[in-house]
Parts: structure tokens; sequence; C-alpha cells
């Protein structure tokens, strides 16, 4: 008897979620799409009026000459080479900016004297303008992709070990107890507590070493103009130098729109942590 | 033949325990010359006013902290469920089970199969699949409960289990707990602050006294299982352990 009064307690308390059918996805991505398109139009529309004011009307073009701009340029090569080499620079300098900021959030995590003094120095590095290091970074590797790159890794990678850092230093200590109770030692313990635990605080880390890495690299790329490789930063600096303005917006608007696609995976990345975690505002919370 | 009364050792003994937090000024004594003992098998309820060091003395059985002075032996491996149920929220709740059993060195072929049949024993058989904030607070707590049988021990440790639990929901875990117990020899010291809990579950009530926590009384308890807690009595005995308890916690206003 016991067990089916149970079984019938288990049954009211986890009704199934009303099945999300297509209509009601749908309704979620217009949802969470109408305030970007407004946005967008809100822009268009007040550059339309300064245009149509006739402020600076010469050097300024307004949103029709500018996207036909870039819709030319989308039609020819260049662009797409420029995007390439700077998407590649990206990946290669994020990811090496990943790698070592793992390593290191996770030596200093482990490590409680080397905690207080490379925590400092993290933040320090934090707070310093990564363009400040573009002369440093020249003077030491010449004008080359290197130089760009040790510049991306040194604005993002802190970010990324203060996330590992913050992650591990919050896991929560019952589960801590939990998981010494149940046996796990030293890297097991690390392996199946304290790394999933932390995983929310490094997805956050690692969308904010991003900003850090794309702002960085477009530092980089207007400083350090390689001959023969087209990259965004080379496209505008020329683009300033006709003072091709049209151009210049049009270039402007695929750095934004990259930027923001590359944080919207981390966005993503870090909602389907959280749901399947339990933690969606709206959700369950009991 | 001569029939020789073996004096089992007991699986739980605590001799004059006392845990001090902190130092100076400040220090607060949680626990103050505590002796316990608890036979293989029994089932102990540990009660007394919030604060009186009840869990401070679990996580000194867990072996989660050290005794300030005295010492303590424990016989064999210790499982401890706390008042939430501590469950990794990354991981289904069988998976939460199998990490368990990993830990342990049980191998791949085998932790699956015994995490279903541990399922099963907290009657959450179709449930496995289903990560820890898909159930109800009830059902967390059987998945913690079968996390803890997964690790084998002799030992059972319980820091108010139910006190988050609505009082059917609770009322029915009773069941399932006496029935858990039943033919596993499992050594349960079972902490809460309610008493006709105690009484509902335990073969033996010891009452603790109020900063610092000591042991002021025990009281076996002579009710035939199955129990129930609205049983006359179980309210007996239990009133008379309220009064003492009352008493005690007066002590404090005065
Ligand atoms: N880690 C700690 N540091 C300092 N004081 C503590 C700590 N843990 C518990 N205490 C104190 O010890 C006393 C007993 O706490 P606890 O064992 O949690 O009591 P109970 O579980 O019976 O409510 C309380 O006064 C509490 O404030
Ligand atoms: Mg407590």
């Amino acid at each position: 008897m016991a067990s089916s009064t149970l079984a019938g307690l288990d049954a009211l308390d986890t009704q199934e979620a009303a099945p999300r059918d297509r209509r009601r996805l749908a309704a979620s991505a217009w949802a969470g799409l109408w305030p970007k398109l407004a946005a967008v139009a809100l822009v268009l529309l007040a550059w339309e009026l300064v245009h149509l004011t006739g402020w600076k009307k010469f050097v300024l073009p307004g949103p029709g000459v500018t996207l036909s701009n870039l819709w030319q340029q989308a039609q020819a090569s260049l662009l797409w080479h420029a995007i390439a080499t700077t998407l590649e620079r990206a990946v290669i300098g994020f990811a090496l900016a990943v790698l070592i900021g793992a390593l290191v959030g996770a030596t200093v995590s482990r490590i409680r004297p080397l905690r207080a003094a490379v925590g400092s120095l993290i933040t320090g590095l934090q707070t310093m303008p990564s363009i400040a290091w573009f002369p440093f970074a020249i003077i030491l590797f010449g004008i080359n992709t290197t130089a760009i790159l040790f510049v991306i890794v040194l604005g993002a990678a802190p970010s990324i070990a203060n996330g590992l850092i913050t992650g591990v230093d919050y896991t929560p200590p019952l589960l801590l107890k939990a998981g010494t109770l149940m046996g796990l030692r030293r890297l097991s313990l690390y392996r199946h507590l304290i790394m999933p635990a932390s995983l929310p605080a490094f997805v956050a880390g690692l969308k904010q070493g991003w900003a850090f890495a794309w702002r960085s690299l477009m530092a980089g790329e207007l400083l350090v103009i390689i001959a023969n490789q087209p990259s965004l930063g080379v496209l505008l600096s020329t683009d300033q130098d006709q003072a091709d303005m049209a151009s210049v917006v049009a270039i402007m608007i695929v750095i934004l729109v990259i930027g923001l696609c590359v944080d919207n995976v981390f966005g993503m990345a870090d909602r389907a942590i959280r749901r399947r975690w339990g933690l969606m505002a709206g959700s369950d919370a009991a | 033949m001569t029939t020789a009364v073996t004096e089992a050792p007991a699986a739980v003994t605590l001799s004059g325990v006392s845990k001090v937090y902190g130092r100076g000024g400040t220090a607060v004594r949680a626990l103050d010359q505590v002796s316990l003992a608890a036979a293989p098998g029994e089932f102990t309820c540990l009660i007394g006013a919030s604060g009186c060091g009840k869990s401070t003395l679990l996580s000194l059985v867990a072996g989660l902290d050290q005794p300030t002075s005295g010492e303590i032996k424990v016989g064999g491996r210790v499982a401890l469920m706390f008042q939430e149920p501590a469950l990794f929220p990354w991981l289904s709740a069988a998976a939460n089970i199998e990490l368990a059993l990993r830990a342990r060195g049980v191998g791949r072929a085998e932790r699956k199969s015994r995490a279903a049949e541990l399922l099963d024993v907290v009657h959450l058989s179709g449930f496995g699949g289903k990560r820890p904030h898909e159930l109800s607070g009830g059902m967390r707590q059987r998945v913690a409960l079968a996390r803890a049988l997964a690790q084998e021990a002799d030992v059972l440790l319980m820091d108010e289990p139910f006190g988050a639990l609505d009082a059917m929901t609770r009322d029915l875990l009773h069941d399932e707990l006496d029935r858990v117990c039943a033919g596993r020899n499992l050594t349960v010291l079972f902490v809460t602050h309610n008493v006709r809990e105690a009484v509902r579950l335990g073969d033996r009530v010891v009452l603790l006294s109020s900063r610092p926590g000591r042991v002021i009384a025990e009281y076996p308890v002579p009710i035939q299982r199955p129990r129930r807690i609205d049983a006359t009595a179980v309210a007996e005995l239990a009133g008379t352990i309220t009064d003492r308890l009352r008493e005690e916690v007066s002590r404090h206003g005065k």
C-alpha cells in the first residue's frame, strides 16, 4: 500500500511539462528576435534622420549607400579573404588564450600559496588596456601575426583563468562534502565534481575572454599592418586613407556582426547549461 | 555446550568527545564530553534543540572534522545524508548513484545494473534518466538514500534528512527507511528535532542538551515494528521526551 501511495505522489510531483510544439518554439524564437530587429530598425532610422538633416553630408553617407556598398563588397572576394584572415587569427589567438588561461587557472586554484600572488597579477593584467601592449609586442616579435596573437592571449587569458578560479572557489561546500564522503579524492574529485561544478563560471570567463580577444585583435590589425595580408583591420585603414566612409561603416558592420554572433554562441552555451542544471528562471525552482 | 555472552563490538563509539569551534573569546563549545555507543544494526535517533551540536557530531563521526578532544571509533564505512539531497545537478539520478559506485571501484558494466537495482529499492525505477531538478524534494531525498546505499556503508548518518518534506511524504519515507534498513544490518545515527519522528524510527532516542551539547537522557523505544507515527504508544513516549526536552530548553531562558 505504502509503495503505491508513494508512486501516486511521484506521479503527481512530476507532471510532464507540456511538450514544446513547433508553434511554441517559433513563438519563443520570435520573442528573442524581435527586440534585436527593433534595435536595428531604430539605429537605421536615427541614422537616416541624421543623414536627412544634411549634417556632414559630404562625408557621412546614409544607410542606403552604406548597405549597398556592403552588398557590393560581399560580391567580391577581397572582403571574404579579409574575413577569413581575421577569423583565423581570432580562432588561433582565442584557442591559445583558452589553453593558457585554463592551465594557469587550474594550477593556481590548486596551489594555495600561488593563489594570492597570481590572483592579483591576473586582476592587474585585466585592468591593462591591451592596446598598450602593442609597442612592446612589436619590438619583441616585429610587425607580424605573432605580435597580434601575443596581445590577444594577454587580453583574453586572464578572464578565462579568472572564470575557472571563480568556478573552483564556488563549488558548493555541501557537494564537496558529499563527494569526499563518497570517496572521490584528488584527481577524481576534480574530474567528477570540481570541473563540472565550475563549468558555468568557466563559460562566463570564456565569454568575457572572447570580448577582450576580439577587441585586441581589431586594435592589432589597425596597428600591425602586414603587407599582402588583407584583414578587416587592413581594409579599415585603407578606407581611412582613402576617406571612403561608406566602406568604413560597412566593414564596421561586419566586425559588429561577427562579434555578436560569437557572443551569442557563448550565451547559448550558458543557457544550455542552466537548463540542464535546472537553474533557468521560470522553470521549476523548488 | 556453553552459551557465552559475546559482546558484539560497537559500530560507533564516542568517548568523551568535545568540539570547540574557534579559539579565545569567540570560541564556541559545540559538544562537551559526549559519550555514546551504537551497536551494529542499531537505529539511534539523536534529538536536541537547534544549535546543540547534532550536525557537528555527525560530521565528526563522518571524519569531515576532528574532535578537539576525546576519541571516536567507527567500525566500517560511513555514508552521510544531509537535509538537502546534495545530488550533483549535472548528472541524472542514475548517474549520481553510478558515480558513488565508481568511486568505490565498481566496474562500468556492473555500475549500470547496480544503480538500477538501487533505484528500484527506493521505488524510483522509472526515474533514472531524470535530473535532480526534475524530481520532487522527496524523490531527490530517495535518490540521495540510494546513493548512500551505493557506498555500501556499514554506518549511515542522517542529518535531518526529511526535515524539508511535507508530512505525507515524510511518513511514507519513514516506511521506506524501515524497509531499507531491515535486513541490511545498517547502523544508523539519525538526527532530528522532531520527537515523534525519532520515536517512530529509533530503537533508541538520545537526548542532547543545548550549548554545549551533552547527552542528558536516553530512551529505549520498546515499540513493535511496523510502527505508525500517529500510534498511541509513539505519541506517549514522544510526550515524555518532549517534556524533558522543554525542561532542558527552558533552562536557557532563566
Ligand atoms: N564551522 C563552524 N564554525 C563555528 N561554529 C560552528 C561551526 N559549525 C557549527 N558551529 C556552532 O556550533 C554549534 C552547533 O552547531 P550544529 O552542530 O550545526 O548544531 P545543530 O545541528 O544541532 O543545529 C552552533 O552554535 C553553531 O553556531
Ligand atoms: Mg544541524
